[in-house]
């Protein structure tokens, strides 16, 4: 009987080897996507067994950690103002994971970087507690502010720059959410994500970065610069070759202006001041598809924007003739993010110059050594400086004398240029539309402010041209003035 | 010894049989009782910062616990196996130890509040059970004195073992399988492990008596050796048996269990690789007929093949994903004592996946050092099974090696996603106290068998007016 019971040793052999071999599978082939796999709690856990580091703003966190001695986590994200910065910090949840800085900075944040290893290995011998590293901010608190005030309960979206260097200053989106009621891992909070995902508002959309609109007239400014640049007209008071009645081309409908304007053969300055339709929308029909498109790649359309937080891109599509001539006067397929516009306006401001947009100034290990600064770069030059300042002059024009006039600012020294618009969508412009007003303040140490304002209007929302500087100017203008004072 | 060979010095046959091994025995049993305190005390470290208060009494405890078995083998049995004992014990040992660390867990402790019940540290019934199992072990040791006794309850087994598998059909079924006999007050078991060990008894009795009408009688087709007709009777009633217990008790493990070892012990009485075929056939052919209309069977396997795939659906998937990635989380070394998380796993952290735990806070080394153990008590059994002089003998420790081996198997390759998940618990270690109890007495009976094999024969009463004989060598 010792043959079979040799060879059932054998078989025991072979069950003890699968599962040997099963063990060095898991553990060892996949032990690191087990460790950091989606569903793994661990990662969390780890997140948040210490304090993490700070999202900060003119010097001030905006972001903090609470001690809660949960049985899961020793900590959670809590946040200042949550509402008016969410668009900016993003979230950090013990159970939804995060969103935007949070995400993209969780390794500074939970310490756990490459770059902090020295901090880390120093804490370890000294016996202190792991620390997370800051995050310090473009964002200049009072122009958030007046975006995220100015806003108040209508939903829309204001983006600021700093046109001589790229740095977001306000980043306002409404509505919006408070992070600190997502950050923990009970039953409330997750009844409040439920309300948050079902909520037709979408508080948790970034509309400044992540919400396109049709630009409406502000996409003028690009059709003129487009004009401009291929020497269409070289002057902004030349007259421009416009019937009176403008039908689109390789089509019956006439395209027509708001309200009753004189818009024949009038100059693009005169154009821009009074919103003239016609005039744009045959000169984007006169350049052409192509022209067109390249003109607006050139001030970043139809390409993300890492800012590092992904912005959405904006499109300028390819259009056959009759579009084309609408997409010249943002009514088309062209779309833009209030970031998208900002960049355009950023670019005039500083004669030509597009910077890149970023909103992370600096990265500081937690022993306050600065580890990581961001250097302005320029993205490119969408027009050269003889043409963005001619733009330059015709927007000011509009804030002075035009249909911007809401945009205006008394401070001596400082001058506004700005553009309204009023964008129509829907089927037959069924939907509300949305409010626009593009500008930038100049003092004589060039341009330290670029913003653009979009609100989505309801029904009371007057439809015409006017609705922009309405609603979305006075937005502007005290964005502007937050940055021109705390400039100074 | 001395006194006895040097009577005994012209006898034909030596009585000078291998050395006991008893101090062997002792030695091992000593790290036995030290690594599980200095996990103990680990633990204690990792989890409060200081040594855990119970660990005097703890390491008492099981340190007499394996003293009174290590006397009792010394006494009654006395050429054991040395490597038995003090292998359960330093399973039985860390098992205590993980039980006590996922004690202190306060997530484990919330989910039973949430759940409406109340959370019970189990380590003290834990430590309890044990000492019951040695107190069976001990038993067994000194009261059968022969394991051949066993033989004459061949049918009597078989009827009790009957009887342990279909009680559990008339108690209320718990976690969706109904393995469990409850006696309202006093707690209930598990009687699944103890009728493994009857029904191998029986199986050894019955094939010992009809190996030669199962091996020879039997009819030759492509080359194998197929069995008559008549002679299949028991092997289908097996079968049939475990498939009932399969349907009715929605118990994988067990039937599969069953038949396993069933099938082994025919392999190993008639010596015919065509049992073995058969076996796996009906085996096979049992798994899938049923797993086709079982819907607890059904989410099971559904769980094996796609673990992540039904996060938030299933139960069944969600717990063998937080035990893989208790595996993984481990990585080579492990986390160390007391500082996984391994009891995010939930439910049955402490019994059926007791494995994660290990897995995660010791690591690969661990989790193979664990297996090396199960495979070096299995190997001591089937060494057993070789060096046993009666037929009986050999196919009951085999039987009994091979239902543990394939026990650890199952439970283990379950927890680790290499099969389906059965509802078992992992040898000594796991929490329950069926299950410990029934593994002492299994190698206090394998001990039992070990101590017949190794004994020397017994000198035979020298008479003064006998001539001496003496052997003449050609």
């Amino acid at each position: 009987m010792n043959k079979p019971v040799r060879r059932i040793a054998i078989f025991c052999g072979l069950l003890t080897l699968a599962l040997l071999l099963r063990s060095n599978w898991l553990q060892f082939v996949q032990a690191d996507s087990l460790k950091t796999n989606k569903h793994n709690h661990r990662v969390a856990i780890a997140r948040y067994s210490h304090p993490r580091g700070d999202i900060i703003v003119d010097g001030k966190a905006v972001t903090g950690s609470l001690e809660v001695n949960g049985i899961d986590y020793k900590y959670r994200r809590s946040y200042t103002n949550g509402e008016m910065w969410a668009p900016v910090t993003g979230y950090s949840s013990q159970v939804f994971d995060g969103s935007q800085l949070e995400k993209l900075y969780d390794k500074i944040l939970t310490g756990d970087d490459d770059k902090l290893f020295f901090n880390r290995t120093v804490d370890m011998f000294t016996g202190k507690a792991q620390k997370g590293g800051d995050i310090i901010t473009t964002l200049n608190s009072k122009a958030q502010e007046a975006a995220f005030k100015g806003l108040g309960d209508k939903r829309g979206a204001v983006a600021a720059l700093d046109p001589r260097t790229g740095k977001i200053l306000a980043l306002a989106s409404t509505p919006s959410y408070d992070p600190s009621k997502i950050a923990g891992g009970g039953k409330s909070e997750e009844a409040n994500w439920t309300t948050l995902e079902k909520d037709k508002n979408q508080p948790m959309l970034n509309r400044a970065l992540r919400a396109t609109y049709p630009p409406g007239s502000t996409f003028k400014v690009v059709t003129a610069a487009a004009a401009l640049e291929n020497g269409l007209y070289t002057d902004p008071d030349q007259r421009t070759q416009t019937p009176a009645k403008y039908v689109l081309p390789d089509s019956v409908t006439p395209l027509q202006n708001e309200g009753n304007i004189q818009c024949e053969n009038v100059s693009m300055r005169e154009a821009l001041r009074i919103s003239c339709n016609t005039v744009f929308g045959k000169i984007s029909a006169d350049l052409g598809n192509a022209k067109m498109k390249k003109q607006a790649e050139k001030f970043g359309f139809n390409n993300e924007v890492l800012t590092p937080v992904r912005a959405e891109k904006s499109v300028y599509p390819k259009d056959n003739r009759p579009q084309n001539a609408m997409d010249g006067i943002g009514q088309a397929s062209n779309r833009a993010t209030p970031l998208q516009m900002a960049m355009v306006v950023s670019a005039i401001a500083n004669n030509g110059k597009l910077m890149e947009p970023y909103m992370v100034d600096k990265v500081r290990a937690p022993n306050l050594n600065i580890i990581e600064t961001h250097q302005p770069k320029q993205m490119g030059q969408p027009l050269s400086a003889a043409n963005a300042q001619k733009i330059q002059s015709m927007m000011e024009t509009v804030v002075k004398e035009g249909t911007g006039k809401n945009g205006q600012i008394d401070t001596p020294g400082v001058t506004v240029g700005g553009k309204t618009g009023t964008a129509q969508h829907g089927v037959d412009n069924s939907g509300n539309p949305y409010a626009w007003f593009i500008s930038y303040a100049k003092t004589d140490n060039g341009s330290p402010v670029a913003v653009a304002v979009v609100i989505e209007g309801d029904n009371e929302t007057a439809r015409d041209d006017i609705a922009g500087g309405a609603l979305a100017a006075p937005i502007a203008k005290n964005v502007m003035e937050a940055v021109l004072s705390t400039s100074k | 010894m001395s006194a006895m060979s040097s009577t005994t010095t012209t006898t034909t046959i030596s009585t000078v049989g291998l050395p006991s091994r008893r101090n062997t025995e002792l030695a091992l049993l000593a790290f036995a009782v030290l690594i599980p305190c200095f996990a103990y005390a680990n633990v204690g470290l990792a989890l409060n910062g200081e040594m855990p208060s119970g660990m005097l009494g703890y390491g008492i405890g099981l340190g007499l616990l394996a003293g009174v078995g290590h006397i009792v083998v010394r006494k009654f049995a006395k050429y054991a196996d040395p490597l038995l004992l003090p292998l359960a014990t330093l399973l039985n040992g860390l098992g205590l130890v993980l039980i006590w660390r996922l004690d202190q867990s306060e997530r484990l402790a919330n989910l039973a509040k949430n759940q409406g019940f109340k959370f019970v540290a189990s380590a003290p019934n834990q430590l309890l059970f044990s000492a019951i199992g040695i107190g069976l072990f001990c038993a067994v040791v000194v009261f059968l004195k022969d394991h051949r006794i066993l033989q004459r309850y061949t049918y009597i087994s078989m009827a009790l073992a009957l009887i342990l598998l279909i009680a559990p059909m008339f108690f209320p079924a718990k976690f969706g399988a109904r393995i469990w006999i409850t006696i309202p007050g006093l707690g209930s078991i598990q009687p699944g492990e103890f009728a493994k060990i009857i029904l191998a008894v029986f199986f050894a009795g019955y094939l010992m008596v009809k190996r030669d009408a199962l091996a020879l009688a039997s009819r030759r087709f492509m080359g194998i050796y197929l069995p008559r007709g008549r002679d299949l009777g028991p092997i289908l009633a097996v079968w049939a048996f475990s498939i009932l217990i399969l349907v009715f008790e929605t118990d994988l493990g067990t039937s599969l269990l069953f038949f396993g070892m069933f099938v082994v012990m025919l392999y190993v009485a008639t010596e015919r690789t065509s049992w073995i075929a058969f076996g796996l056939l009906m085996s096979a052919a049992g798994a899938v007929g049923v797993a086709s209309f079982e819907h607890h069977v059904q989410a099971r396997v559904d769980a094996w093949l796609d673990p992540f795939g039904g996060w938030g659906k299933s139960a069944a998937s969600e717990q063998i994903s937080q035990a893989l990635m208790a595996f993984g989380s481990g990585g080579v070394f492990g986390s160390g004592w007391g500082q996984g998380y391994s009891d995010l796993i939930g439910f049955a952290a402490n019994s059926d996946f007791i494995l994660g735990t290990v897995g995660e806070e010791l690591g690969l080394a661990g989790t193979m050092g664990i297996l090396m153990i199960y495979a070096v008590i299995v190997e001591r059994g089937v060494r057993t099974s070789l060096a046993a002089r009666d037929p009986f003998g050999k196919l009951l420790a085999c039987g009994l090696s091979a239902a543990f081996g394939i026990q650890v198997f199952v439970v283990a390759g379950g927890v680790m996603g290499l099969i389906p998940l059965t509802g078992m618990t992992m040898p000594f270690m796991a929490a329950g106290g069926s299950s410990v109890i029934a593994n002492w007495a299994l190698v206090a009976i394998l001990i039992k068998i070990s101590d017949t094999a190794r004994r020397p024969a017994p000198a035979p009463a020298p008479t003064t007016d006998a001539e001496m004989t003496q052997v003449v060598r050609p």
